[in-house]
């Protein structure tokens, strides 16, 4: 199974989430905040090549001299799972032979930027994360509702408490 | 998001990132892609690929009428998202006939509910309906005891007709309706059903379209015989809620009269003003909202056909047992 940036995203987010779209369930389309994200995304750092895809798995936005990953986000609210979504980028490219130094989380909208390493104990850490998404996807039915505030701002809020 | 419905005849055509309608005239209206949800075509447009194209790459349906108001067909693009757990669900859901008819019972059920939501509003109005009512909700009863789908669909088939019965006591204009023709309708209300019901049907259809269902593969309906049944499982239970109410309005509030219908031969279509009045009265309605319990938001009729896609994947991935909308408010 191919394990993408967002996977990982969504495992620190919403497990439930996670299901859906290892299941191909995505309900993001129209859904204003993933609307505005894809237009952040477009309208920033013009000049680079963005969204390259490694081995057909990460999708990373954009990459300078194979050195430095970066991830453009709309805010910092979910900066956690941002975090540890960059720094499976990181993980994922060593694991291929591509020496990449660090990751830069990329906030166009406030103008601000964060630099992530990634640890030997991360890369643990990843390890097992990986494994526990692989059991989640293999779940017979979706986990059940996480029932907090975020959920609100959520494009799944609809499908999960209609 | 809008849905865009276009009644002047003339060339439609991508003009750099929009798609341009111009009239006979040469005068033009431009339509953007970014809040267009859905395009109606019900005047005599020509248009090429590359506007076809561009509509198909901006996942945006659009749905033809012929001249008379009759719904020709949609231009569906291709899915974009598609799921194909889901798919296998969903065939599980229509090969195993106890799960078919299960969810198709679910749909009349919903059905039948609404059309006895209607009467009663009519009989709290005065109108002499507790006859009609006492026989629907005996058929009620009935929906759950059924074994194969043809039996359901015959009891369908009897609540409508005791429900068709009572219109002429429903509508104050004089209209002659006896019983439901279609192909061709021949009085007024039979127009009005079909023109109405085949909006409700591309509504619906435009919703799976975006709910990740395949729309071929229905329960109630045959699966992928003609049309995407799955909307005409769907707009079942939205019928009672949109066509029916709307008639009733329109007729009832004198919005629309015989004036605003041609006879051609035998049959009756609407003229143009009257299908704008019609959409108007139906865009309208699609728009209201209601305070939805378990969201604890306002939703919209159009959203609530969307959440009728997301409870019948919910059930299809067994997590919740599909339960069809009933009128709560």
């Amino acid at each position: 199974m191919r394990i993408t940036g967002t996977m990982i995203n969504y495992y620190f987010i919403c497990q439930r989430k996670l299901w859906c779209f290892t299941h191909h369930l995505n309900f993001e389309e129209g859904h204003q905040n993933v609307e505005l994200g894809k237009l952040i995304d477009e309208a920033s750092y013009s000049r680079e090549k963005k969204q390259i895809m490694i081995d057909g798995t990460i999708n990373v936005d954009f990459i300078q001299d194979w050195k430095v990953v970066h991830e453009v986000k709309k805010s910092r609210a979910m900066e956690e799972s941002a975090e540890w979504q960059v720094k499976y980028y990181l993980y994922f490219m060593r694991e291929r032979g591509i020496e990449v130094e660090k990751g830069i989380l990329d906030y166009p909208k406030i103008r601000k930027r964060k630099e992530i390493f990634l640890t030997q104990k991360d890369g643990n850490k990843l390890k097992e994360i990986l494994d526990e998404i692989k059991n989640i996807a293999h779940l017979e039915k979706a986990p059940t509702t996480i029932n907090s505030k975020i959920c609100k701002k959520c494009a799944y809020y609809e499908y999960c408490y209609c | 998001m809008e849905s865009y419905f276009l009644f002047s005849s003339g060339e439609l055509r991508r003009k750099d990132n929009v798609v341009r309608m111009t009239a006979l005239d040469g005068r033009f209206k431009v339509l953007k892609i970014e809040v267009m949800r859905d395009l109606y075509l019900f005047g005599k447009a020509s248009m090429n690929t590359d506007c076809l194209n561009y509509l198909a790459q901006s996942k945006i349906p659009v749905h033809f009428f012929n001249h008379y108001g009759f719904y020709t067909g949609t231009f569906y693009p291709k899915e974009a998202n598609v799921s194909g757990n889901l798919l296998i669900r969903q065939v599980e859901h229509y090969t195993d006939f106890e799960k078919r008819l299960n969810i198709a019972q679910e749909f009349i059920q919903g059905a039948c509910y609404n059309i006895l939501k209607n009467l009663k509003y009519y009989r709290q109005r005065g109108k002499e309906l507790d006859k009609a009512i006492n026989e629907i909700q005996a058929l009620e009863k009935m929906i759950s005891r059924t074994v194969t789908i043809e039996e359901l669909m015959g009891i369908e088939g009897n609540i409508h007709r005791v429900y068709y019965g009572t219109w002429t006591t429903i509508i104050n204009q004089e209209v002659d309706f006896e019983k439901r023709v279609k192909r061709p309708p021949d009085n007024v209300v039979n127009t009005l059903i079909s023109f109405l019901n085949s909006l409700v049907y591309t509504t619906c259809l435009s919703e799976i379209y975006v709910s990740q269902l395949n729309p071929t593969i229905s329960y109630l309906h045959s699966a992928g015989e003609r049309r995407f049944s799955l909307s005409l499982d769907i707009a079942e239970i939205f019928k009672p809620l949109l066509t029916d109410r709307i008639i009733f309005s329109l007729l009832n509030r004198k919005v629309i009269t015989e004036k605003d219908f041609s006879k051609d031969s035998n049959y009756f279509y609407l003229k143009d003003k009257g299908k704008r009045k019609v959409l108007e009265m139906y865009n309208s309605t699609l728009d209201e909202t209601v305070r939805h319990k378990d969201l604890k938001r306002n939703v919209s009729y159009r959203k609530m056909m969307r959440l009728e896609c997301y409870k019948l994947i919910k059930h299809l991935l067994g997590e919740r047992e599909y339960q069809a909308l009933r009128k709560w408010w």
